[in-house]
């Protein structure tokens, strides 16, 4: 079935979009043995760096161990300075009112009482963290870092418009990789950034640092910064590490930590050291063994309690799942208008939640034209992509969300934008998305773009990395 | 500092100087096996190699009684179930590394990365097999390189303190190992006296002992005077300025760990400055004496011991 395509560089086959016109004057004129020259260099850098991550239950061929590479792609991503400028807007409108729903949920609930969100939705979501009810966190803010994934499909006119795919206010990665990707591209080709006005990313790890400080616990001026990694074993591990290094904090594991007289301490060479502010890249459900899974090793037994007494600030906000369930998505722009009185400035894409009786009929009508997700599942996981599937999955997954027809939601499927890519047989076009890192601390602020992620495999809609995605350096091309 | 990062940092030095000894060790094996000599000597001091490393029992276990270059190579080199084998202590020293890899310069990250990475290719191509000479010269340079990168690239903080004292315990560790088998090889014990068993072991042993250490050269300009074993065991346990000595090992331990001192270190430091001591203030013809490898052997417990209370005091510390 062919559906309308919206390419990010090519408006027509000969004729290319006025803001890449620069870039692909230069990308002719460059050898094609040239760039094979400057793939294999950027693997090879990728490598020494040990810009790598871990694949669950994965092995290499040689069985050396299961550190992989993300495939980088040589061709950015270019978005023109004055689309950035409505979503740069668009984005902290949502992650504003985002922060407001999750105090409001933990609060007074209003929403609920407004009749706008159903209370079983919030009561009966295994992400509503009770222990987090009339608990006040610094600034009312507890998505410090959202990661929200956009991308962008043809409308009935042709255009390409932004949609927001979801919101990744637990722990979102791939922040190293927005990073290291420039920090290749400026390597590989210093004089592309001579020709073209690229807005500078590199100060993300400042702009971090500042967000964390400005949400410490009102007990310190000076307060303690660190990030709690579950390990390097982790597949994200060497972002933890590169996050920590970049801001001059420690990076500890949950080993590392101990609670003594409702205050959090990290094992120094000069004896206990307070923390005041923990970047925790670990699940809410390995935080606190004595409130949470009591088996887990990564968190530190206790750190709950001094969290609700406002002794240590957790980063981000424990319960902040609750708003970034792929159930509670669809009610985001009502949120928008509720605690904000606006217009929403970005898109949702419209939702089926098979909660609803008529919705469910249509998801189990249509599902080979629709992307079924499970609520809870995340990385790409649990999902059908309907018009990539064969009859037989398809029908598996309808007993699927039949069985269980709340645990699922259903989205026509978006022909999400495409971008040459380097692949085997040459340039050829795919599909890409796009996940700005929003930081919310005394303001909400980011730096300009994000990271581009592409589906590499011919078609896919799936560009996790998990599942075979590679990522692109993104530019925001000021005026 | 996180004491964890220390510890980290601590036995990545340690691991990447225990690959560079046993790299020298077995470089020094292989080229004096080159030379004519009797199959027994040969023997012997494959043998005492694995004795150093206290691995003979495990070697039999897996190999069999016959003790052949080609096997004590390849247990030392490449075998993964070997812990003191250069592709273990190397993998080990990534692993601490990468722990860590934000607390090291991105230098220094590197280095010990690319290291990794190229061993994995040596043992994949055979190309230590054709070679072993040029890999011993390669781990060995590795390590002077991880070395250098460290020194000429690190914050002289405590981090750079614990990554040093690593290096110098293990060293001093090292080769007290290497004097006790070689010279424990000569006889029951060493009492400076040369016996007849003694004229065996020729100018071909001693300098190679040296050579072992980067010593010959060194001597050469120290004594200018024939090789004799009571001089070079001088050498190598006593003077500070022989950079793989006994004493210098313990001078950069002592005052790494000095700098470092907390509350609860001042034990540790009181007997590591006592062990500096006693080699500073020693005559070799007075720990002849009593016999080398008593010495030695004293010296070996005192030095673990050291590694222990280090670890207590700052890397492991139960604290509440």
């Amino acid at each position: 079935m062919s559906r309308p395509m919206f390419d990010e560089m090519n408006a027509t086959p000969t004729e290319v979009r006025a803001h890449y016109e620069n870039y692909a004057r230069w990308l002719a004129q460059q050898p094609p043995e040239v760039m094979a020259a400057r793939r294999e260099e950027a693997e090879m850098i990728f490598r020494r760096v040990g810009i790598t991550f871990a694949v669950y239950g994965a092995k290499d061929e040689d069985g050396s161990g299961t550190e992989r590479l993300i495939p980088f792609d040589l061709i950015p991503r270019i978005i023109p300075a004055h689309e950035w400028r409505t979503m740069e807007e668009g984005l902290v409108q949502r992650v504003n009112a985002l922060n407001r729903f999750i105090h409001d949920v933990y609060h007074d609930q209003e929403i609920i009482k407004a009749g706008i969100v159903p209370a079983d939705q919030i009561f009966q979501n295994a992400q509503f963290r009770p222990e987090m009810m009339g608990v006040d966190v610094p600034g009312g803010v507890y998505s410090h870092i959202s990661g929200v994934d956009i991308v962008r499909a043809p409308n009935a006119q042709g255009e390409g418009e932004y949609y927001v795919l979801e919101d990744n206010l637990r722990v979102p990665s791939g922040v190293s990789y927005m990073l290291e990707d420039r920090k290749m591209m400026m390597r590989l080709f210093p004089d592309l950034f001579g020709q073209n006005r690229v807005a500078p990313v590199a100060h993300y790890p400042d702009l971090l640092l500042e967000t964390l400080r400005a949400v410490s616990p009102a007990t310190t001026a000076e307060p303690t910064v660190v990030v709690l990694t579950p390990g390097m074993y982790n597949s994200a591990y060497f972002e933890h590490a590169f996050l920590a290094q970049q801001m001059g904090v420690e990076l500890v594991e949950g080993q590392d930590l101990f609670v003594k007289d409702n205050f959090v301490y990290m094992r120094t060479t000069k004896g206990p050291k307070r923390v005041d502010v923990i970047y925790r890249r670990v699940d809410d459900d390995f935080l606190d063994p004595l409130v949470f899974r009591p088996t887990s090793t990564l968190g530190c037994a206790g750190l709950l309690g001094v969290y609700r007494s406002g002794n240590v600030t957790i980063c981000n906000a424990v319960g902040t799942g609750i708003a970034d369930d792929k159930s509670i998505y669809p009610y985001v722009p009502k949120m928008i208008e509720f605690y904000l009185g606006q217009k929403p400035i970005l898109n949702n894409v419209p939702t089926f939640m098979g909660r609803n009786p008529d919705d469910l009929k249509y998801m189990l009508d249509n599902m080979a034209e629709l992307v079924v997700k499970e609520v809870h599942g995340a990385g790409g996981y649990g999902m059908l992509v309907g018009p990539a599937s064969t009859k037989a999955e398809v029908e598996e997954f309808r007993a699927v969300v039949r069985a269980k027809p709340e645990g699922y939601i259903a989205q026509p499927t978006l022909s999400l934008s495409t971008c040459p890519t380097y692949v085997e047989s040459g340039v050829a076009p795919r599909h890409i998305d796009l996940r700005p890192f929003v930081l919310s601390g005394k303001e909400v602020q980011m730096v300009p773009g994000g990271l581009t992620r592409v589906a590499l495999k011919e078609g896919s809609l799936v560009v996790n990395s998990s599942q075979g995605g590679g990522t692109k350096d993104t530019w925001i091309l000021e005026d | 500092m996180l004491s964890r990062t220390a510890d980290h940092l601590f036995w990545m030095s340690r691991y990447t100087e225990r690959a560079e000894n046993t790299a020298r060790m077995l470089d020094i094996n292989y080229q004096t096996s080159l030379l004519p000599q009797s199959a027994a000597v040969a023997q012997v001091g494959w043998e005492g190699l694995l004795v150093i490393s206290e691995l003979l029992p495990t070697y039999t276990a897996k190999y069999g009684k016959d003790i052949t270059p080609r096997n004590v190579m390849d247990f030392m080199v490449r075998d993964e179930s070997n812990p003191s084998s250069i592709c273990s202590c190397l993998r080990a020293a990534r692993e601490n590394a990468r722990a860590v890899r934000g607390a090291l310069t991105t230098e220094l990250w590197e280095t010990q990365n690319a290291t990794w990475l190229k061993l994995a290719g040596y043992l994949k191509t055979k190309e230590f097999e054709r070679d072993p000479g040029a890999f011993f010269e390669w781990v060995k340079h590795r390590s002077h390189l991880s070395r250098g990168v460290a020194v000429g690239t690190m914050l002289q903080d405590e981090a750079f303190h614990f990554y040093r004292m690593g290096s110098f315990l293990e060293r001093a560790d090292n080769t007290a190992r290497l004097l006790d088998v070689k010279f424990h090889a000569v006889q029951s014990d060493f009492f400076g006296a040369a016996s007849a068993q003694d004229q065996e072991y020729d100018f071909y042993h001693w300098s190679a002992i040296l050579r072992s250490v980067s010593g010959f050269e060194v001597y050469r300009k120290v004594y200018r005077d024939v090789i004799t074993p009571e001089r070079v065991a001088e050498l190598l346990i006593l003077r500070p300025d022989m950079p793989r000595s006994l004493a210098a090992s313990l001078n950069e331990v002592v005052s790494n760990l000095a700098v470092v001192a907390n509350d609860t270190s001042g034990e540790t430091l009181r007997r590591a400055g006592k062990l500096k001591a006693d080699l500073q203030y020693a005559r070799i013809d007075e720990i002849l004496s009593t016999g080398l490898h008593a010495f030695l052997t004293q010296f070996l417990d005192r030095v673990n011991e050291l590694g222990g209370r280090i670890s207590q005091d700052f890397l492991v510390p139960t604290v509440h």
